[in-house]
């Protein structure tokens, strides 16, 4: 260990104004930090630290989504398999290594195409590395469909990286959420490739696993098939364990749960926003089938399309949510019957969660506002009683 | 029945090291020295030379604006040196005491038959009403100000922090004569802990108690103005620490300016944390002589290690000093993978440690940031520390964006610095938030000149 930072010490001056690296300046900080702990200590102010930093509440988030996303590599092989009907035959490992392998290009790109303009950034801001790709960089993958080209995503990831984020002043400073927004970014400029019933089911063999599916194959998700007054062939209990068609990662509404504990239980996540955009779903989702508008009953509104997922991991974003705790409630319950209006009452949208989120994530500063201002009239009310 | 004041909100951290009770030693020094940085927001005005002589209780220097505000000599003897530091600030006004203390003679008064003004009088006479400090801006305060109220906080339940109850031990007198003379000024509020115990504080005459239990920072003035008379815009409270009250009330007493006060010598790189009896301005090197566990890679602070200062054996204890803490700076450590590894020695509220599963343990905790300064990511985090009616985040951000009409909204006369210290232990972001809001407090300060 301490031959490990003797040698990152050694380098550092190559690193430093005027050394031969300088311009990889913020990659070398961005590993020093990441392998050793900073010991700079306080100059002014507190003399002791909690040991909580963001890099470790990232870790932690990333943690709470790798369920979700082994469970997604799982249902990609499963769906294959399932729909070249050879799926009595296949192994467990088979299954998970088919999916797998299709979802291992989209992170390592993701993570490469997004660290790499990060990286860019801070060093010509001359800034230290910011955490919060690591969270965003697992994020996308996991919110495509499976046969979303890999080109088109690093499209949207640039876009999303510098427009919805660098340009704001980075992490903490976003208005949206940076990874619905490079997934609004593809489903409004390649709809083809992010909706319809031709990209949930991956359909080629890659390295000899798998099976080729026919061209003409397709499939839709339940929610598109929903929209479409289509029987939904798929049982409660597959919807629940998430074997059905759907994005990466959001299928399985027992991963999600697991991620969820993870989240709730380190308090990352607030349970106030998690729980509202649940009662928020819940309650519009019940008003729909009540009145007939809606032909499914309310709980697979909640366990069906990116509802969990988005509740979870997206709506419970601590910069681009609400931040007052009363806020919250509001937040999060808006949300959830958002999306599902969007659902129900525009037949062209069968998921509205990234819809709903995004415009949410936009009056969030309004719902906050308000709070905040409440506490300024009740402190200049005593002023004026005062007088 | 005394008002009782529940606050839920607050963190205790508990550190190794804290102050035993036991024998308290009384520490002497050849040289003293008064800082004038110790008396918040007062820029001094030097009124001795090099080589004069000057008694216990005469004036060192004066405050500039105000210079019937004056601040008293500890001891006796010949000023030795000014010390200046850049742009010619008054770093220090050094003494060598003489070996027979002489004390200037204030006279002992009885005070029922002094009225507001006298006291106050007596207070400026004797160089120690600048020890009395004000809400807003949390500075020290100023004749001219009218408080609505004059607050004190009996206990302190910051980390390491000194027992008040072990500094009033043989003090009760003085410390209810102070009270007594404070009452006559303005009407006078007591805050002391559910935890404490002595007769003196609970018995206290003259004053309105109220009773506060919960975690740090209950004991913070700021939060007990906050919950039992808010300051409001063009309103002044003015806040005296409870050793501050023994001094006070020893003038009225004995006619003498005795700065003498039992402080604290806590930490974990103290051989015994113990308490010591000294004077303001005596050196560290003084406090510390033979005490310290270790010579290198420690971090000495004079205050505790929340609100503290970092500091040099070279310092002095300063007027608001109550203890002096010694941690280790931990500039010498090198932890590998500290966003995953389960760190257990490491002390955090956020579960994603294991701090939560050792209950009471006491922990060694060093000077390091542990992490790089972020923008504000998480929400709430200060909310959960601050038990104030006050949307912490948002004064931060009014504060940095220099947005002085939404300051004063979000109600920034009702804070000091120290009231943010404990958010900036468990913020993630690691903004420096009692600095920040000490710009903010300054240029508020500023602006209403």
């Amino acid at each position: 260990m301490s031959a490990l930072k003797k040698i990152l010490d050694n380098i550092r001056p190559n690193f430093d104004e005027g050394g031969k690296l300088h311009a990889f300046k913020s990659v070398y900080d961005g590993f020093d930090a990441f392998l050793f702990v900073p010991n700079t200590t306080s100059k002014s102010g507190t003399n002791i630290h909690d040991a909580i930093d963001s890099k470790r509440i990232m870790s932690m988030v990333v943690i709470a989504l790798l369920p979700a996303l082994l469970f997604g590599m799982y249902n990609i092989g499963y769906q294959n398999f399932l729909a070249a009907g050879t799926l009595a035959r296949a192994s467990f490992w088979s299954i998970f290594l088919y999916g797998f392998i299709a979802v291992l290009p989209k992170l390592v790109v993701s993570y490469v195409v997004g660290l790499g303009i990060e990286f860019a950034w801070a060093q010509w801001k001359d800034e230290e590395i910011q955490e919060g790709y690591l969270v965003t960089g697992i994020l996308i993958p996991m919110i495509l469909p499976v046969n979303c080209p890999i080109w088109i995503m690093v499209i949207a990831i640039a876009f999303a990286v510098i427009f919805a984020k660098e340009i704001f002043g980075g992490t903490g400073m976003n208005i949206f959420n940076v990874a619905l927004i490079a997934r609004a970014f593809l489903f409004f400029s390649y709809p083809t490739k992010m909706s319809g019933d031709s990209v949930w089911v991956a359909k080629d063999t890659i390295f000899g696993l798998g099976n080729q599916l026919p061209d003409a194959f397709t499939c839709a998700t339940p929610l598109g098939q929903i929209s479409q007054n289509i029987n939904v062939p798929y049982s409660m209990c597959d919807m629940f364990t998430g074997f059905i068609p759907g994005s990466v990662g959001e299928t399985s509404v027992i991963a999600i749960a697991i991620g969820a504990i993870i989240l709730l239980w380190t308090r990352i996540a607030s349970w106030k926003t998690m729980l509202s955009v649940f009662v928020g779903g819940g309650v519009m989702a019940f008003l729909f089938s009540a009145t007939g508008s809606s032909h499914i009953p309310w709980y697979e509104h909640i366990i069906l399309g990116g509802f969990c997922f988005g509740a979870v991991f997206m709506a419970t974003d601590p910069v681009t949510g609400a931040r007052t705790e009363i806020g919250k409630y509001i937040y999060g319950f808006l949300i959830g019957a958002m999306a599902i209006i969007i659902r129900v009452l525009n037949a062209g949208y069968p998921e509205g969660m990234m819809l709903a989120i995004l415009l949410m994530n936009m009056f969030a500063p309004l719902i906050d506002y308000c709070v905040v201002q409440s506490n300024i009239s009740k402190r200049m009310k005593r002023l004026t009683t005062k007088k | 029945m005394k008002n009782v004041i529940k606050l839920r909100k607050g963190l205790d951290i508990n550190l190794k090291g804290t102050a035993c009770k036991g024998t308290i030693s009384t520490l002497k020094s050849e040289e003293y020295a008064l800082v004038p940085d110790s008396f918040c927001g007062v820029t001094p005005k030097i009124v001795v030379h090099e080589g004069d002589k000057v008694k216990a209780g005469e004036p060192l220097f004066v405050s500039k604006k105000h210079p019937e505000v004056k601040f008293a000599s500890p001891v006796s003897g010949t000023v030795e040196s000014i010390l200046r530091g850049e742009r010619r600030k008054i770093l220090y006004v050094k003494v060598r005491a003489d070996e027979q203390q002489q004390f200037l003679d204030f006279g002992s008064k009885d005070i029922n038959s002094l009225d507001a003004e006298a006291v106050k009088k007596a207070l400026l006479d004797a160089g120690i009403f600048g020890y009395i400090k004000q809400l807003p801006y949390a500075v020290s305060t100023t004749p001219d100000t009218d408080p609505k109220a004059i607050f004190i906080s009996a206990f302190r339940d910051m980390p390491l922090a000194s027992d008040f109850e072990v500094e009033l031990e043989g003090n009760e007198k003085d410390f209810q004569t102070g009270l007594n003379a404070l009452s006559k000024i303005q009407k006078t509020y007591l805050g002391i802990s559910s935890k404490q115990a002595a007769k003196a504080l609970f018995n206290a005459e003259n004053v309105e108690i109220n009773i506060f239990k919960g975690k740090c920072p209950a004991g913070n003035i700021g939060v007990q103005v906050n919950h039992v008379c808010p300051v409001n815009k063009g309103e002044v409270v003015w806040t005296v620490d409870p050793a501050h009250v023994i001094i006070i009330g020893r003038l009225f007493n004995t006619g003498k300016v005795d700065l003498r006060r039992v402080i604290a010598v806590a930490g974990s790189e103290i051989k015994k944390p113990s308490y010591v009896e000294a004077l303001i301005g005596t050196p560290l090197s003084a406090v510390l002589d033979g005490k310290l566990a270790k010579e290198d890679h420690i971090r000495i602070i004079n205050g505790n290690p929340l609100t503290g200062k970092k500091t040099t054996m070279e310092d002095y204890i300063g007027a608001a000093t109550s203890e002096v803490s010694v941690i280790p700076e931990g500039d010498n450590v090198d932890e590998l993978l500290g966003w995953i590894l389960p760190r257990t020695k490491e002390y955090s509220t956020s579960r994603s440690y294991f701090s939560w599963l050792f209950g009471k343990r006491e922990y060694n905790l060093d000077a390091r940031i542990k992490g790089g300064e972020r923008h504000m990511i998480m929400s709430g985090e200060y909310d959960k520390v601050l038990p104030m009616d006050i949307y912490g985040e948002y004064l931060i951000k009014a504060i940095i964006a220099g947005d002085i009409d939404k300051m004063e909204l979000l109600g920034i006369y009702e804070v000091s610095p120290e009231d943010f210290a404990l958010a900036e232990f468990v913020d993630s972001s690691k903004l420096e938030l009692q600095h920040i809001v000490r710009e903010g407090l300054d240029m508020l300060r500023k602006e209403n000149a």
